[in-house]
């Protein structure tokens, strides 16, 4: 197991981060000076702080990750939220944080500039429809939002509500593979107070892409990449389970928990492989064996203690 | 005796090869794009799902040739076997690259999927029984086989109802594409049901009254 490396890891795999920080610190101090890095992980506007969140596969080429997504706002097929998302303004951008909270707040995305020092991330990416990514994301724990919020006693969910603009997004402009808009996930509280649990505003450096869910978006690593929910504009803390999108529109297919689980298969598909995605046709396509909560079992397994995975799928 | 009563024309060889060669050009367009690293960050999915798609539309045309004879349109008759064959190819690569470019051809998870998921179920079966039908597609077949071949290519509504249901299967909600093709598919079928019950109810009446409308079931 023991694909993440969080700060109790081996010597071996320290000497590898310390390489890593070099050579983002090269990247920096070279984009400084204004040499023109061609690289794919050169240092972004963000100035994120690296973090020792990652993971040994290698990230998905920035190509792939921003151009192949699921984005039903924008449209049905993995590349039209690239094509469709160029009218989409994510700038001003609110988000409303209410709910059963002790200070119900509106920050707008200078707020939580000022409030969340952004870091980076490297986090699997697992969809259920059984093909993987990895992202490296930039962000803040959702914990410390939820932190300046102060979340009361009776508070046992967290909604997040994705913006409703049918003008900019034409997947919500009604027709048949429509979904119920505005898209809704949630989390259990404790699940939203770990720490694995992030708030993207970013990825490889820069600000997140339209179609990646920009200006801000969840992202649940143990989870279902559909629990991500992208251009967030309500975090909503509340005492029921929120009714979320794709498990009120097919309650057998996508659990309100929607953890990586192999051994629970989506009904049409097995979920105990996937497909990596990555730039590489037909005979570099690679497939790996699906993971317990996606390879960070260690962080958030005793979250289910005694849960029944397979009836709370 | 059937093959020699026609006035049907036969077409040409030349004429048969083409139409298969021109129908195989999306499989190979893509399959070369695929194997360039042209086909985006999914490739195998991608090509998965385009055999898939050119497999139900060159059955919605076999499956068309009847009707718009019957309606006057245009007599594409003696190509549909052409047509049908085309059908036979692209299920052949669309499970081959299920099995071989997508599971890595690891049978324990094919079989596991492909026996408790009804998606694949009803897309194999579609498939299974596509391939008595390919493998009698010759005048041989036809003479020795007499009225069980056309009993057996009826079997050809089944594989438009299941194609049309795993077709349907294949998205995550019903789009344009789903359902239009399916429902293509469905009603095809079906007209092509109805029209052989009619036919056989109207033969029954009076054989002689409709004199070698349908020269390939007469027989």
């Amino acid at each position: 197991m023991a694909r993440l490396r969080l700060p109790a890891v081996s010597g071996s795999d320290i000497t590898s981060r310390e390489a890593w920080l070099n050579r983002r610190s090269f990247l920096v101090s070279g984009a400084a000076t204004g040499l023109g890095i061609g690289s794919a992980r050169a240092a972004g506007t963000l100035k994120a702080r690296a973090t020792s969140y990652t993971v040994k596969d290698p990230p998905t080429p920035r190509v792939d990750v921003t151009t192949y997504n699921n984005f039903y706002e924008f449209g049905l097929d993995k590349g039209d939220p690239v094509q469709n998302s160029g009218g989409f303004h994510p700038e001003p951008w609110t988000v409303r944080v209410d709910g059963l909270v002790r200070q119900p707040r509106t920050f707008s995305m200078d707020d939580l500039a000022a409030l969340m020092p952004v870091e980076e991330r490297i986090y699997r990416m697992r969809c259920v429809e059984a093909w993987s990514m990895v992202i490296p994301w930039d962000g803040f724990a959702l914990a410390a939002l939820l932190g300046v919020v102060e979340p009361l006693g009776d508070a046992k969910y967290v909604a997040f509500e994705s913006v409703l603009r049918p003008d900019e997004m034409p997947g919500q402009r009604g027709g048949l593979a429509s979904l119920d808009w505005p898209y809704v996930e949630g989390l259990r509280l404790d699940e939203a107070m770990n720490p694995l649990t992030f708030m993207a505003v970013g990825l490889y450096g820069d600000r997140l892409p339209n179609q990646n869910g920009a200006p801000l978006r969840l992202v649940v690593p143990w989870k279902y990449g559909f629990k991500g929910a992208k251009s967030i504009v309500r975090i909503r803390l509340v005492a029921d389970m929120p009714r979320t999108t794709w498990h009120s529109m097919a309650p057998e297919e996508y659990g309100f928990y929607a953890n990586v689980n192999p051994t629970v298969d989506h009904p049409r598909w097995s979920q105990g492989s996937e497909r990596v995605i990555g730039s590489s046709g037909f005979f570099g396509a690679g497939r790996r064996t699906t993971e317990m909560f996606n390879g960070y079992g260690e962080q958030v397994a005793s979250l289910y203690a005694g849960m029944d995975l397979r009836r709370w799928y | 005796m059937p093959s020699r009563r026609a006035p049907v024309v036969f077409p040409s060889r030349l004429e048969l090869w083409l139409i298969t060669l021109i129908g195989l050009v999306p499989a190979g367009l893509y399959f070369w794009y695929g194997a360039h690293n042209q086909l985006g960050a999914d490739p195998v999915n991608v090509f998965e799902r385009w055999l898939g798609l050119w497999g139900v539309r060159f059955l919605v045309v076999t499956l068309a040739i009847a009707p718009l004879r019957d309606l006057g349109v245009i007599n594409l008759v003696r190509y549909r076997r052409t047509f049908g064959l085309l059908v036979f190819w692209y299920a052949v690569m669309h499970v081959a690259t299920y099995g071989v470019l997508d599971q890595h051809l690891d049978l324990r998870a094919v079989f596991g999927e492909v026996t408790t998921k009804p998606f694949l179920m009803v897309g194999l079966a579609a498939f299974v029984l596509l391939c008595p039908l390919a493998a009698t597609s010759n005048r041989w077949s036809i003479r020795t086989l007499g009225r069980l071949w056309g009993t057996l290519h009826r079997g050809v509504y089944v594989v438009a109802a299941l194609a049309g249901v795993h077709f349907l299967m294949a998205f995550k909600t019903y789009t344009v594409t789903s359902v239009g093709y399916a429902a293509a598919l469905f009603v095809l079928g079906a007209a092509g049901v109805v029209r052989r019950v009619r036919h056989n109810g109207r033969r029954r009446m009076s054989a002689a009254n409709e004199p070698m409308r349908r020269p390939k079931t007469t027989g």
